[in-house]
């Protein structure tokens, strides 16, 4: 459609009086919504670490009871008492900023309006919550 | 109610100094005044040789984004009274290289948005015998949020994405190719999706979420963005499943 | 398949979406509840029990695997752009969905090697 307008404009690529200001690698630090963000992506690093340790219980069940014991023995170890609290509250962080991002991308139109935010957060809050009680009540079966 | 406020404005001269500096002017203070004011006063009386753009100064032009206090804002916007007691550091917006004082080069943006075919596509015209195109108030819904962009750039310097990957296409040319998209008398999402499916495109986005924070006009880029990955990759799944499907 | 960046944000998605659902619970549970005593540990047999079941093999594997390349992807945007590491691209990227498959594959095995 038309010619290419002023589209290549290589000569202004590096004018050379033009000013680039250099983006330093400390940028994340620079304002609080940038390091607020990485800190919601370093989140990822705690699932992953529990990830590995709920891969290191199944290896430990199927083990043997004393590969499981020797799991459960480091579990309640002050190392991972303390791991595991910072990993919880890292993931707690996962799962609330997770289900505030849902909604932004997950447009669900019925009937031709789009149904609002809330109740698609409403929805995942609901699931969250059913399916915490069910792995609570599978598990208490003892 | 002090009657004076200091303004740090940005300089940068290239005939004479390599990189910009802050230069401070005490300028009045009135209660209903926006930084563009405080510019345009500093232009008429103290400095004529301050730099800038503006245009409607009144939020549908696009033209006056700059950085105030280090956030993007539109400054015909962006009252003084909201940065008392001052100095209110105004600068050039980030991420674009800079011409002169407060203004920057554009030309990254237009050449990204030219490649996203902002336009209604259609495989054939509809002749004028058949009268015009009809669309619901719910069809119009669909893409009206990403219509209302006015091409202020205030999401790309934003960006921290754009700023690192000059290539990136960036927040305002995916929101409008979404509005394209999304509107019932155009044909060219296919096109479209193949063109911001490259590697500087949609994917590069992590949803860092600064560019709907800032946008004036409330089109929420970062939500253009994520719906489009949804449909990126839905296409790429029916593309798989159905290789012989003409789409 | 030319592009696998489509499925890799798929996988990305998934993992997220399971592991904002399940992990804190399975969490707290296993990392806090249980060692604390909080409440009262499932016996050995029982889990023994529980795992016969390819129900909740499935669960697990999914439970494991997707969170893991839910990890490699977001890790390797940050890394890519938080430390601007771009001459290491490729690098990164195959460390992270390696270690990624690595897992899964571990998970895979330990799954279907129980009697």
């Amino acid at each position: 459609m038309g010619r290419q307008v002023s589209a290549e404009p290589h000569y202004t690529l590096y004018h050379p009086r033009w000013y680039r200001r250099p983006v330093s690698v400390w940028w994340w630090l620079q304002n609080r919504a940038y390091t607020g963000f990485v800190l919601r992506e370093l989140t990822s690093v705690f699932v992953a670490f529990f990830a590995l340790v709920y891969l290191w219980q199944l290896r430990a069940l199927v083990h043997g009871p004393d590969a499981y014991g020797q799991f459960l023995a480091r579990m309640r170890s002050p190392l991972f008492l303390t791991l595991n609290t910072v990993a919880f509250l890292f993931v707690l962080v996962h799962s609330i900023t997770w289900f505030n991002l849902t909604p932004k991308a997950m447009v669900l139109r019925l009937s031709g309006k789009r149904v609002p935010d809330w109740v698609i957060l409403g929805l995942h809050y609901a699931a969250w919550l059913v399916l915490s009680a069910a792995v609570v009540f599978v598990l208490l079966r003892r | 109610m002090p009657s004076t406020v200091a303004l740090a404005v940005a300089r940068y001269r290239p005939e004479r100094e390599s990189e910009p500096t802050l230069q401070t002017y005490e300028i009045p203070f009135r209660k209903d005044w926006v930084v563009l004011d405080a510019l345009n006063h500093v232009k008429d009386e103290l400095d004529g040789s301050l730099s800038f753009r503006w245009s409607c100064r009144m939020g549908v032009c696009g033209s006056c984004g700059m950085k105030v206090n280090g956030t993007p804002k539109l400054t015909c916007a962006t009252f003084l009274s909201d940065y008392l007691p001052g100095p209110i550091r105004v600068e050039p917006l980030d991420y674009f290289p800079v011409v002169r004082d407060l203004v920057v080069d554009l030309t990254d943006f237009v050449r990204k948005l030219q490649q996203v075919k902002p336009w209604i596509i259609r495989k054939e015209e509809k002749p004028l015998s058949e009268g015009e195109y009809l669309q619901t108030p719910d069809q119009l819904d669909a893409y009206k949020q990403f219509s209302m962009c006015i091409n202020c750039l205030l999401c790309y310097s934003a960006c921290p994405i754009y700023g690192l990957e000059p290539g990136f296409i960036g927040p305002a040319a995916i929101a409008l190719a979404q509005r394209y998209n999304m509107d019932s008398r155009d044909q060219g999402a296919a096109e479209r999706l193949k063109i911001v499916s490259e590697h500087d495109g949609i994917w590069q986005c992590t949803f860092v979420g600064e560019c709907t924070k800032v946008c004036p006009k409330h089109v929420d880029p970062a939500g253009a963005i994520q719906q489009y990955k949804l449909t990126g990759a839905t296409e790429w799944v029916k593309s798989l499943l159905l290789p012989w499907g003409a789409r | 398949m030319r592009r696998i960046t489509p499925l890799l944000w798929l996988l990305f998605s998934a993992g997220g979406t399971v592991a904002a659902l399940l992990y804190p619970v399975h969490l707290f549970l296993t990392g806090l509840a249980f060692p604390l005593g909080l409440i009262e540990r499932p016996r050995y047999e029982f889990l023994q029990r529980l795992l016969t079941h390819p129900v909740t093999r499935l669960y697990l594997f999914v439970l494991i695997s997707l969170p893991l390349f839910h990890w490699a992807h977001r890790f390797r945007y940050t890394l890519y752009d938080g430390l601007q590491l771009k001459h290491l691209t490729e690098l990164i990227a195959v460390l992270c969905y390696g270690a990624a498959l690595l897992g899964t594959a571990m998970t895979a095995y330990l799954l279907w090697n129980i009697p």
